[in-house]
């Protein structure tokens, strides 16, 4: 069996974001770039998959600009066998970038295949259930547990009441969730021998699919700043602010 | 033409999130119409033609919707798409896992968790875990949309008169099936409509302490209990507890938070609360930069005190 992981250049989740004074955006200059942390959950998670000899191969595809072979590097050097890298200095959109991956799970016939479930800079959490409907193909999203058996893979899904457990003819989609495994640290030898392994690159217009957004950024700004608190000395002078000043209990 | 709301329920009753999202319904227009899909569920249907403002509810009852599965409800809501200009869901995790799916049908591109509405075809959200708020517009002529329920007050769920016209239109992808569901039993708010929140954090360090110092203090206010994702990944509560960027967005009269730090991705799911009291050991903890109150103290002693005297 064949897995696909999509893998996001996505700012590093460490960082403290600055809006652009021109509120244009986002400012991104000089600041640290990783992988999604929920793309590299994915690529572990294909990893233990072949390591369990569920799965022979492994190829991770991203979409974004020329830089964003540092993360497909990356999740070689995780385990992934190969990547496909889509140059695009438009940025896509969830739509846009689904149908780039079905294109690329279709040709390589993949059986399984992995995304996270948000990217944690735009937040769209759309990618993976589009690419599933686009494919016509079952879909586990939030996973904290895959077990694959035989032509069927169970999806164990966090949804806000508790845990959902589904069913899914393969092959099929699965977005991860936090709990689903911790990803390990890449060894010295193994980001050395990711460097020689194969890393395809094309472009949308590859795959037939057109970068133009039907959506137009009016403006970003930064967030209603918070009125400054104020530091209570005691249990019983916090009672006090909370029943008589803030009026809450 | 008219707008679609997607209900919410499990097939016993309405999710107060509808109340939310018909609320930013009707801020883009007047003629609402409501979709429940579920089995057995015609009091919620029965429900949601009170709430204020619907205009039509549509009822698709059938086992296929039971456990709302994504492939079968979004084939079901692309297929009444055609007479709708807006198509809206909570952005819970149903409305997270099915909506992306229906926009891809259609062939639109989406917005994920609409913190604000414009006008019809421009809307607020944010991005970046809650660091900043974009404004965009769509020039889809069919907008989907996933609505962050904090972010808009709910409609009245008494008052409206709506009809309930039955659908049979029953959609099956035969792709997927639903194998069982684990719910956490409480008896304690919902975490994402209570009025005040208790969380705990990585300092809690254990199950047993969550029962011994925070459940007490949840209690005593009639408050929902969150976490942070330390606590969650450490397994002292379940998942859905998790408040921040990749868990629930909670937005409280009060909330406290009790040894937790206050990382950006926790903040973005609870800086929109009302007053915010912390309680650290550490001065310099992040949370104090977003508390109204913050108690420097160790929870261990401050927690069971605080409960005693509210
Ligand atoms: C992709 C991604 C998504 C994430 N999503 C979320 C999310 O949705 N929600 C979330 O919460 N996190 C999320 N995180 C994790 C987040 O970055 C932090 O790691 C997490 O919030 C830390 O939890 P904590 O504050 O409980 O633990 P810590 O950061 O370890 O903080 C513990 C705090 O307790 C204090 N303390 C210790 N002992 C005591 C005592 N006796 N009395 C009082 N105070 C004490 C300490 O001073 C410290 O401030 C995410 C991370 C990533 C990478
Ligand atoms: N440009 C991209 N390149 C590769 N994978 C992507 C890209 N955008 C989104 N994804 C995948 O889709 C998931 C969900 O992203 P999103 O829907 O944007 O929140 C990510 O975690 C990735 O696995």
């Amino acid at each position: 069996m064949k897995a696909l992981v999509a893998v996001k250049r996505v700012i590093d989740y460490n960082v403290k974001v600055r809006v652009k004074a021109d509120n244009s955006g986002v400012d991104l200059s000089n600041t640290k770039m990783s992988i999604n942390p929920f793309d590299e959950i994915a690529v572990e998670e294909a990893v233990r998959l072949k390591e369990a000899g569920v799965i022979d191969e492994i190829i991770v595809a991203s979409i974004g600009p020329k830089e964003s072979q540092e993360q497909i590097r990356a999740a070689l050097a995780l385990g992934a066998d190969r990547g496909v890298l889509v140059v695009s200095d438009e940025k896509p959109y969830p739509l846009q970038v689904a149908k780039i991956l079905k294109n690329i799970a279709e040709t390589e016939s993949t059986d399984i295949i992995l995304l996270g479930k948000q990217a944690i800079d735009d937040d769209n959490n759309q990618t993976g259930q589009m690419l599933a409907a686009l494919m016509g193909i079952g879909q586990g999203t939030f996973a904290s547990e895959v077990k694959v058996e035989g032509d069927k893979v169970n999806v164990t899904r966090e949804i806000d009441g508790g845990l959902q457990t589904v069913a899914l003819d393969l092959p099929a989609v699965i977005t991860t969730d936090l709990r689903l495994n911790e990803p390990r640290y890449a060894k010295l030898p193994n980001i050395m021998k990711a460097k020689k392994k194969p890393l395809d690159e094309k472009t949308p217009a590859d795959f037939g699919v057109d970068m133009i957004s039907k959506q137009e950024i009016i403006k970003v700004v930064p967030p209603a700043e918070r009125k400054a608190g104020i530091t209570v000395g005691s249990v019983d002078e916090l009672v006090d602010k909370l029943r008589n000043e803030a009026k809450v209990i | 033409m008219a707008i679609l709301v997607y209900a919410e329920h499990d097939n016993a009753s309405l999710k107060k999130a509808t109340l939310n999202t018909i609320a930013a319904a009707k801020q883009i227009g007047d003629d609402i119409h409501v979709l429940v899909a579920g089995s057995g569920a015609q009091a919620v249907a029965d429900e949601a033609a009170k709430a204020e403002g619907v205009t039509k509810v549509l009822l698709a009852d059938n086992a296929a919707y039971e456990h709302q599965l994504a492939g079968n409800v979004a084939l079901l809501v692309a297929d009444v798409a055609g007479d709708y200009s807006h198509i809206l869901a909570a952005a819970t995790t149903t409305g997270k896992n099915f909506m992306p799916r229906v926009a891809a049908l259609l062939d639109v591109s989406m917005l994920s968790e609409i913190s604000g509405v414009v006008d019809a075809q421009t809307f607020e959200r944010p991005i970046y875990a809650g660091n900043a708020t974009a404004t965009v517009k769509t020039t889809e002529d069919k907008v989907v949309l996933t609505v962050r329920t904090t972010a808009f007050d709910p409609v009245a769920s008494e008052g409206g008169s709506a009809t309930v016209e039955t659908i049979d239109n029953v959609q099956e992808t035969g792709k997927a099936s639903f194998v069982n569901e684990e719910m956490a039993k409480s008896d304690r708010p919902e975490l994402t409509s209570a009025g005040i929140v208790v969380s705990g954090g990585r300092a809690l360090a254990n199950g047993e302490n969550f029962t011994k110092y925070i459940e007490p203090l949840a209690d005593k206010l009639g408050a929902a209990v969150g976490a942070s994702r330390a606590a969650v990944d450490a397994g002292y509560v379940p998942n859905d507890m998790q408040v921040g960027q990749t868990g629930k967005i909670v937005a409280p009269q009060l909330y406290i938070a009790a040894g937790i730090s206050g990382a950006i991705q926790h903040l973005a799911g609870m800086k929109d609360s009302k007053v915010i009291v912390a309680i650290n050991n550490d001065p310099e903890a992040p949370i104090a930069s977003v508390a109204d109150y913050f108690l420097e103290a160790d929870l261990f002693e401050a927690l069971p005190e605080l409960t005693s005297k509210v």
